[in-house]
């Protein structure tokens, strides 16, 4: 079970930002610790953000992610109290889903 | 399965004959299957190979429809923010590459509903490097657009 997602829909007007912060280390398989052993691949693979349950944006990452990422993307006509979700999967097979009421 | 699945689901009046098959996973509400991860794509090591393994986006037309906005110089490769806006109709999809990454695609986001073709991400840059963002349409058209980023310190070492 991963982090927390944080989620925030900001509605202005017509049109809605949405960030999402995912908190994951996102290691590439390349970077060594302090005693020179590699650390693991173990990234997010994909994750989907869904509107009152529908899919509006899927994603699907590599490596090259960086470590915490934080996303942001746009959507029209969302409402205050519409649902807002946001799931993950990693290269590890763990999963992580949390999800806002529009205010 | 999918397909079949499909075909299944288009006639609405057998969605009911189905629903016990709901509770042995044999099928899964739409809502919690993502898209399955493109390893062929995702896992090509050089630009060119994953522009084709990612479907003819070697061919894709240079578009002033699609705006990259990005630092000139990132000082720390570790994390570097892009933002991209497309402009044109019909985007279905958008994939970010670093042509000199050590795997060049980064992300694929596809939208659908009332999200919009845009998209800001924090990536991991090796080099200097260009990066192109493609956008695919719904009519299944391939477009692309540019942009030189100057990264003074690697961000996939360390």
């Amino acid at each position: 079970m991963g982090e927390q997602i944080k989620i925030r829909a900001q509605i202005k007007g017509d049109m809605t930002d949405i960030r999402i912060l995912m908190q994951h280390p996102m290691e590439t398989g390349q970077r060594k610790d302090d005693k020179g052993q590699t650390l693991a691949m173990h990234f997010i693979q994909t994750f989907t953000v869904s509107h009152n349950g529908k899919t509006m944006i899927e994603g699907q990452l590599n490596t090259s992610v960086s470590k915490n990422p934080l996303f942001a993307f746009k959507a029209r006509g969302i409402k205050v109290g519409d649902k807002i979700s946001v799931s993950w999967q990693d290269s590890a097979g763990d999963k992580r889903q949390d999800e806002i009421i529009v205010s | 399965m999918f397909e079949l699945r499909r075909k299944l689901l288009k006639g609405g009046s057998v969605a009911a004959l189905l629903s016990p098959l709901l509770g042995t996973g044999l099928l899964v509400p739409t809502s919690v299957l993502a898209a399955d991860w493109n390893r062929p794509a995702f896992g090509t090591r050089n630009i060119g190979d994953a522009l084709k393994a990612y479907g003819n986006a070697n061919t894709a037309s240079e578009s002033p429809d699609i705006v990259i906005s990005a630092p000139e110089i990132a000082e720390n490769g570790a994390k570097v923010e892009i933002e991209i806006t497309s402009n044109i109709e019909n985007t279905r999809s958008l994939a970010i590459f670093a042509d000199k990454n050590p795997m060049p695609l980064s992300a694929i986001l596809e939208f659908s509903g009332p999200a919009l073709p845009y998209a800001r991400v924090q990536l991991k840059l090796a080099e200097t490097t260009r990066v192109r963002a493609v956008v695919k349409t719904l009519d299944g058209k391939t477009h692309v657009a540019f942009r030189e980023i100057k990264v003074t310190l690697g961000g996939c070492g360390g």
